[in-house]
This record gives structure tokens, sequence and C-alpha cells, in this order.
């Protein structure tokens, strides 16, 4: 375990604890890790890990940093107004941490380049904002068998869950179909507390260093709901279900499609 | 314990806390289960922080001695897998 004195002091506090240490730490380094969306959870996700000293970043966005925006995407400023949101974070992790290479990837994803984006990397994270992409991310995750930490929020409300393909559910396993388009509503129509994406975004960055130091149990099989009104955070089990479109016995999704846009988009 | 056989020597004079357990825990997992690290440094606290964080950890501390007014040696026998 090579650190430079820099990296001893950065990383001091991992590496005295048991679970971490110089092994744990050097596995943090190497890892490579896909965040679709530098939104609201994108942000603070890319931060914690930039912060961790995960190796390999990659944030997926073509959207443009709005004033708007600020109030909750902690990885944006004035400064970065109008700039392209996967450039911008990228700028803000690597000042935080020069250690860590952070890969602005400037697309909007679809069926065509998400096996392709996703296949280099060890772990994705889900941080968009509409249920065409997220069940797109679901279904790349369970081909290329990509662990697959998913993030929600809305108004007050946030949900996690960590998706192990085949060994637990997945998202369909959960809901087969997105909602109609218009049922549920976006945080443009609704709003969200700004501080609710960095709890459950830190939540998913926690689940992302578990699954690379291989510590602790991950969410899967378990959705964890977090209402912030009322301070309760619920665990609720999700089972594995046999008939899944995508994971289960005999899957009727065998490639990917792009769902219509006008579902929703925030 | 004396004359334990002695695998590593890891000199941290020099160094305060929290670099002292920071890489007195790097020296340790350096080391085979059942294999002796001694340590010498010279930070008082770290005296007896050290002894103490390697206990916590698993490890069998076999000795800690002042050899000299400024310094310490601690001697750890790797007792779990990091």
């Amino acid at each position: 375990m090579d650190f430079t004195e820099e990296q001893l002091k950065r990383y001091s506090r991992h590496i005295i604890l048991p679970e971490v240490g110089g092994k744990g730490q050097k596995k943090i380094s190497e890892a490579k890790v896909l965040i679709v969306g530098a939104g609201g959870l994108g942000c603070p996700v890319g931060y914690y890990l930039a912060a961790a000293g995960v190796g390999t970043i990659a944030m997926v966005d073509n959207d443009h940093v709005e004033l708007s925006n600020l109030q909750r995407q902690i990885a944006h400023s004035v400064k970065t107004l109008d700039v392209n949101k996967a450039d911008s974070a990228k700028q803000t992790f690597e000042a935080l941490n020069p250690d860590v290479n952070v890969i602005a990837i400037k697309e909007r994803i679809n069926s065509k380049i998400i096996l392709d984006l996703f296949k280099d990397y060890d772990i994705i994270v889900d941080g968009t904002d509409n249920f065409p992409t997220r069940y797109l991310i679901n279904d790349a995750c369970v081909m290329l068998k990509k662990p697959l930490v998913s993030g929600a929020i809305l108004r007050f409300e946030g949900q996690v869950t960590t998706i192990l393909p085949h060994e637990g559910p997945c998202y369909r396993c959960l809901f087969e179909e997105p909602p109609p388009a218009g049922l549920v509503p976006s945080c443009q129509e609704a709003g969200v507390l700004g501080v609710l994406p960095g709890v459950i975004g830190a939540l998913q960055a926690t689940e992302v260093l578990k699954l690379i130091l291989g510590k602790g149990k991950p969410l899967s099989g378990n959705l964890l709901i977090y209402d912030a009104l009322g301070v309760n955070f619920r665990k609720v089990r999700v089972p594995k279900n046999e008939d899944c479109p995508i994971c289960g016995k005999d899957p009727k999704i065998t490639d990917l499609t792009d769902m219509p846009e006008e579902y929703c988009s925030i | 314990m004396e004359g334990a056989k002695i695998d590593k020597k890891l000199d941290i004079r020099g160094e305060v806390c929290p670099y002292t357990l920071v890489k007195s825990k790097l020296g340790v997992e350096s080391i085979e289960v059942g294999q002796i690290i001694e340590i010498i440094l010279d930070y008082p606290e770290a005296s007896e922080s050290i002894p103490k964080a390697m206990l916590n950890y698993g490890h069998s501390v076999l000795k800690v001695e002042k050899i000299n007014p400024k310094e310490w040696i601690v001697q750890v026998r790797k007792e779990v897998e990091d």
C-alpha cells in the first residue's frame, strides 16, 4: 500500500477504521462508479464519493446549470450557471480531491448508448428524475449484472434501494411497469425540500462504499423510505418476483427500448 | 516476552496523533497473523493510545516500554486478519 503522506492525512479517518484500513482505502481508490444525473441526488453522491477517494467517477448529464437548481444541487454554483452539469460537477469534485478522475459524459442516457457506457464501471448510481430512464437503467444493470444504487425524491419524502441483479429483486420486481405519464408529479410540479436529496444521496453514497469494501449488509431486497416531516425511516421488504419481465425465470424483455419522453421530466 | 522474534520494525518518531495510529495500523496490515511488529515512537499520548487501539483491533500487545525519557517501544502480535 503506497500512500503518499498527503493521502495518509486525507484518508486517515478511513484507514484507522477496522472495516476500511489501508486495504479498503486501496479498494476505494481502484473503484469505478458511474452516476446517472448530476442533479439533486448525483451531486451529493459524487461529492462524498470524491471525498472518499473513489478512483474514477463518471457523471452523466446533458443538462445545463440553472439558478433554480442551486437550492439543492450542491456541486454547482453561480460560477457554473449555463455550464453543462457533468462538467460543473467535475470541476467541483476535482477541486475537492485531485486524486479522483472525474469523467464528464455530456449525454442524455438512451437505449443505444447505455450498455456501452455502463460496461466499464463496477457500480451504477441512479440519480435521475423520471421513470423511463429509471427503468432503462434498471434493465441495463440487470442485463450487465451490475450493482445499482437507486434513489428517488419528491416533496418531503425519499427512497433508496440497492439492486444486486439476479441475487435480489430489481426495480421491475417491485413495479413491473412505470406509472402512466402524468400520474406521479415531478419535482418541478410538486416541489422538493432542498436538503432532501442530500439525505438520500448520502445514503446512496454509503451503499456504494459498502459495496466497494464488501462490508456490512447491502440494502438489496429492501426499499428504505424516509419521511422528513414525520422523521421516519421505514424499511419495506421487497421479494424477488420469479415472473419479473427482466430478471425472472422467463424474461419477456430481452432488449432495451426507450419509452416516450412525455412521461415526466424535471 | 523478552527475546520475542520481531518480524517488522516501524519507526514513527516525529509523528503525532492520529498519524501515529494511521502508520501503526498500516504497519500491522503489512505483516501476517502471528507475526510481531515493534513500533518505536516519541509522542507521549501514543504510548497509551496505540496499545489501546491495537487491543481494540483484536491484536495482542506484548510489550510497552519507555526506553529513554522521550521514547517508547510497543510490540504487537497480529492476531486477526484485516
